[in-house]
C-alpha cells in the first residue's frame, strides 16, 4: 500500500464532521493517507486532523463505498454505450467505490488478455476499482470453459466469473465450472435463464404480457435453472451467486438452499426492487430488460428477501445502450438499463423508507457482502480507524427528479426517468481521495507507478 | 379519438359511433359512384412491415373512397429492408405530409411507437400488429355480427350494440391479434364470448379476460352460440409442438362438416361462420362450412372497407368530439337508406 499512501498524500486530508455513521451517532471521521485516521466525537482541533479539509456533515449518513456485482462497462468494443471512464464517473457519482465489469464485451473477457484490459483500463481512469469478471466459457458460446485459472491468476485477479446475458445451460458444463472454481476460491455468476423456455422472449409471462401480444418469459425459466444450480453447488462443494433474481419462486429456491447450507448468493436489481410490467403496457422499450419487470407480488418478495438476507446484495445490472437501440419497436430494442446512479435512490425508496432496512442494512447490501463474494479485500470494510478509506457520504433527506440527459453514464435509458426520488450522493472517497464533492465529480484518484495489488488475499 | 390503436381502450361511445359511420359509408358502396369527397387533399399512409394484401388493399379502397391521396409502403423493397428504423421511416412519412398513417407491422405495439413518440404527428391506425390487436378487424366483425342481430331481432343496427349474443372464438388465441381485439370489443358492446382452443394456443393469464375459455368444440356448440369465429392456424404452429398433427388439430377445433351438421340438429339455425381469413380449407374451417350459407366470410370483407372508411373519416375529418352532439356530419349519404 505504500504507493497508495504517497499518492493518496498529495491529494490532501479530510475531516467529515458530524456524519451519522451508518445511520448510527454523529461522529468526525478523519481520513488521511488513503486511511480512516481517526473516528470520534470531535476531532477539530486535535492535532491529527491538523490541515485536513472540513466537510461539513451534519445531517448526512457515511456508508462505506458501495461495491457493484454487476455492472456492464461495455469497453472494449461498444465504446459508443459506453467507456470504463464514463461508465465509472457514473459510478463515483452513484456512490461507488468498486463495480465488477461483466465479460460480455467484446471481444469477450474470456482470456488473461483482456481481463487485464479492463482492469488497467479501470486504473487509468481512477474513479473506482474495476473488477473484470471473467466469461465461463469460450466467447460466452456455453461449449467450452474458458481459461479460468489465467484470469484468476492474471493482474487483474478474477474471483468472479460469469457469462452473464446468457445463461450457463448445459448442467455438465455448469458443474464443472461450479467444480474448477474451487482451485483459486472463486464463484459462478449465473443469469438463469432457460432457454428453451424463453425463445424470442419479451417480457414477463403473465396477465400484462396476454393482453399485449409479445411473447413470455415465465418465471419458470429462472426458477428451474436456480433449482438445478443450488443442488450441483451443494453437490460440487463449491460456491455459486445467482444475478438478478426477479421472481418469487426464486426467492424461495434460494431460502431452501441457504437452509440446507449450500453456499449460494444471490442479487437483486433496484428496477425489480421498485418496476412492474405494468409499465411495458407502453410499449416503451426503456422498460425492456432481461430478466423482465416482474408482478408487484415478485416486487413485495425481493424486498422482503433483501431485508431478511435470502437476497445478499444489490446489484445494478447497469446497461447502458446507444439511444437508437431504444428508439425502436420493442420487439428489436436491446434488453438493459442504467442504474448506477440511481441505485442508491431507488434503494433508498424500496428499502429504507419502506422501514424495510436500515442504513448498516443499506451497508451490508451494498457494500460489505457484494466486496465478500467478489473476495475485494480492501472494500466493504467497516468505517474503522485504520481502515481503507472508501467511503460515501449520503444527503438522505434530499430530493431529486431523476433526468438521463444529465448522467454521466453514456446510457440515456434509464426507466427512473421523471421520477422523484429520495437521497443524494454528496461525497464519495476512493482510496482517501474524493472521486465527488458537493454532489459532483472531483478528480479521479491516480495510483502509484507500480501499481498497488488489490488481490484478494491482501492484508485482511 | 386521435389514434385507432386498439379496440381494449375503445369506449362503448366510439364503438357504437365508428359502426354507425360505417353503415352510412355502406351505404356509399351501394352507389353507382362509390366516392366521397371527404378527404380531398388528405393523405393516408399504408405503412406495411408485413405482407396483407387484403388489409392493404380494404384500406386503400376505403381511403380512395373518401377521396384521399394514398400512398403505399410496403417494407419490402424499401429502404425499410436497407436497415432504415421505424423512427426514420415515420420522420420521413411526417415530412412529406402524411395526415393519416395505416401501419400493419409485425411486432407488437410498433403502432403504439408511432403514436407515443414525436417522430410523426399523423393520426395512426393500427392494421395489426404482431400478436396484440388488429382493431379493424375486430370492428368490421361486430359490424357484421351486428348486423345478423339486429336483422334476426327486427330492428335497425344504427345505434345497436350485441348484448346477448353469444359468440364463439375458436383456435389459435395465443397468436391471434384478431382473438384480443375481438375479445375486448366483444366485451364492450356486450356480447358473451367463449373462447375454443387446445390449451397451448391460450396464453397464461387468459383467466383474467373478460369472457369464458372452453376446451371443447363440441360442448360448446352445443350450449348454443349465435357466431363461431374460426381463426386461421399456422402450419408452422405444429412444429414447436403447440398440437400433434394438423389432422388431430382438425378433427377437435376445426369446423368440419359434422359441426356444420352439428348446428342443423343442435337447431342453431341462425348461428353464422366467421372467418378473418386468408382460409386454411381443410384444417380450420372445412369447404362446406366456408361455403354454406351460414358462412359470413365474404360479408366481412366487403363491410371492411364501410368500417375503414369510418375509422379514416372520423380520425381525419376533425370531427373528433364524443358523439354527444350527433354523427351525422358533412357527408350526404343519410338520406340513401
Amino acid at each position: 500500500m505504500a504507493h497508495d499512501q504517497q499518492d493518496a498524500a498529495t491529494t490532501g486530508a479530510y475531516l467529515v464532521r458530524g456524519a451519522s455513521i451508518l445511520g448510527g451517532a454523529a461522529e468526525d471521521l478523519l481520513i488521511r493517507d488513503g486511511i480512516i485516521a481517526a473516528r470520534g466525537t470531535d476531532l477539530a482541533g486535535t492535532d491529527a486532523a491538523d490541515g485536513a479539509t472540513v466537510i461539513e456533515a451534519a445531517g448526512l449518513v457515511a456508508l462505506p463505498g458501495m461495491v457493484d456485482i454487476h455492472t456492464h462497462l461495455r469497453e472494449p468494443g461498444r465504446e459508443d454505450a459506453e467507456t470504463v471512464e464514463t461508465g465509472t464517473r457514473a459510478a463515483a457519482l452513484g456512490g461507488y467505490t468498486a463495480v465488477h465489469a461483466m465479460a460480455n464485451s467484446n471481444p469477450v473477457a474470456d482470456t488473461a488478455g483482456v481481463v487485464e484490459q479492463v482492469h488497467t483500463l479501470g486504473r487509468t481512469a481512477g474513479w473506482v476499482d474495476v473488477r473484470p469478471v471473467g466469461a465461463v466459457t469460450v466467447g460466452l458460446a456455453g461449449e467450452q470453459l474458458a481459461e479460468l485459472g489465467a484470469m484468476a491468476d492474471s493482474r487483474a485477479q478474477v474471483r468472479v466469473f460469469s457469462d452473464d446475458g446468457i445463461c450457463v445451460h448445459d448442467p455438465v458444463l455448469m458443474r464443472r465450472a461450479l467444480e474448477y472454481v474451487k482451485a483459486f476460491d472463486g464463484v459462478v455468476a449465473q443469469h438463469a435463464q432457460e432457454p428453451r423456455l424463453t425463445a424470442g422472449a419479451q417480457m414477463n409471462e403473465g396477465d400484462v404480457s396476454a393482453v399485449l401480444g409479445l411473447t413470455g418469459w415465465p418465471a419458470v425459466a429462472e426458477e428451474s435453472i436456480i433449482a438445478r444450480d443450488v443442488l450441483l453447488a451443494q453437490h460440487v462443494g463449491s460456491r455459486l451467486h445467482v444475478c438478478h433474481v426477479s421472481t418469487a419462486g426464486s426467492v424461495e429456491i434460494i431460502r431452501w438452499a441457504k437452509a440446507r447450507g449450500i453456499n449460494v448468493t444471490a442479487e437483486v436489481t433496484p428496477h425489480h426492487l421498485l418496476l412492474t410490467d405494468e409499465l411495458v403496457r407502453s410499449y416503451d422499450p426503456v422498460y425492456k430488460v432481461n430478466p423482465p419487470l416482474r408482478t408487484d407480488s415478485d416486487v413485495q418478495a425481493l424486498r422482503a428477501a433483501l431485508a431478511d438476507g435470502t437476497i445478499d446484495v444489490v446489484g445494478t445490472d447497469h446497461a447502458p445502450h446507444p439511444s437508437e437501440h431504444k428508439e425502436c419497436e420493442w420487439a428489436q430494442a436491446a434488453m438493459g438499463m442504467t442504474g448506477l446512479e440511481t441505485a442508491l435512490s431507488v434503494v433508498q425508496e424500496t428499502m429504507i423508507e419502506t422501514g424495510l432496512m436500515g442504513w448498516e442494512d443499506f451497508a451490508r447490501v451494498t457494500s460489505t457482502a457484494p466486496a465478500v463474494i467478489g473476495r475485494v479485500a480492501d472494500q466493504g470494510r467497516p468505517l474503522e480507524v485504520g481502515e481503507p478509506a472508501n467511503v460515501t457520504l449520503v444527503d438522505p433527506a434530499a430530493r431529486w427528479t431523476v433526468d438521463p440527459s444529465k448522467m454521466a453514464t453514456m446510457g440515456r435509458n434509464s426507466p427512473f426517468a421523471g421520477r422523484e426520488l429520495p437521497g443524494r450522493v454528496v461525497a464519495t472517497f476512493f482510496k482517501g481521495h474524493p472521486t465527488v464533492l458537493n454532489g459532483e465529480l472531483n478528480t479521479p484518484y491516480r495510483h502509484g507507478p507500480h501499481g498497488e495489488s488489490t488481490a484478494p488475499a491482501g492484508g485482511y | 379519438m386521435k389514434h385507432l390503436l386498439s379496440t381494449e381502450d375503445l369506449s362503448l361511445a366510439n364503438a357504437i359511433r365508428i359502426l354507425d359511420t360505417a353503415e352510412e359509408m355502406a351505404a356509399v358502396g351501394d352507389r353507382e359512384v362509390k366516392k366521397l369527397p371527404a378527404l380531398r387533399g388528405r393523405t393516408v399512409v399504408n405503412l406495411f412491415f408485413e405482407d396483407s394484401t387484403r388489409t392493404r388493399i380494404s384500406f386503400e379502397a376505403a381511403a380512395k373512397r373518401l377521396s384521399a391521396d394514398v400512398i403505399n409502403f410496403a417494407a419490402k423493397g424499401s429502404s425499410v429492408s436497407k436497415g432504415e428504423s421505424l423512427k426514420d421511416t415515420a420522420q420521413t412519412l411526417a415530412a412529406m405530409g402524411a395526415d393519416a398513417v395505416v401501419i400493419r407491422h409485425w411486432a407488437s405495439g410498433a403502432p403504439h411507437r408511432l403514436a407515443a413518440t414525436d417522430w410523426i404527428d399523423a393520426a395512426v391506425i393500427n392494421a395489426g400488429d404482431g400478436t396484440h390487436e388488429h382493431p379493424t378487424q375486430a370492428l368490421l366483425d361486430a359490424f357484421t355480427m351486428r348486423r345478423h342481430w339486429a336483422r334476426l331481432h327486427g330492428t335497425p343496427s344504427a345505434g345497436a350494440d350485441l348484448k346477448g349474443m353469444r359468440v364463439a372464438i375458436a383456435g389459435d388465441v395465443l397468436h391471434s391479434r384478431v382473438a384480443r381485439s375481438n375479445v375486448w370489443l366483444l366485451r364492450t358492446l356486450g356480447a358473451k364470448v367463449t373462447l375454443v382452443a387446445p390449451p397451448t394456443l391460450l396464453p397464461i393469464g387468459v383467466g383474467q379476460w373478460p369472457c369464458s375459455v372452453s376446451y371443447n368444440m363440441d360442448e360448446t356448440l352445443a350450449k348454443g352460440v349465435d357466431a363461431v369465429m374460426m381463426l386461421r392456424v399456422q402450419g408452422e404452429r405444429m412444429n414447436a409442438s403447440f398440437f400433434p398433427t394438423t389432422r388431430e388439430y382438425s378433427r377437435r377445433w376445426g369446423f368440419d362438416d359434422n359441426r356444420l351438421r352439428a348446428l342443423d340438429s343442435l337447431g342453431l339455425k341462425d348461428t353464422i361462420i366467421m372467418h378473418p381469413g386468408p382460409m386454411n380449407r381443410g384444417l380450420e374451417i372445412s369447404s362446406a362450412a366456408a361455403d354454406s350459407p351460414r358462412s359470413t366470410v365474404l360479408a366481412q370483407v366487403r363491410n371492411g372497407v364501410s368500417v375503414r372508411m369510418a375509422a379514416l373519416y372520423l380520425l381525419l375529418s376533425g370531427d373528433t368530439r364524443e358523439p354527444a352532439a350527433t354523427t351525422n356530419a358533412a357527408y350526404s349519404t343519410k338520406e340513401s337508406h
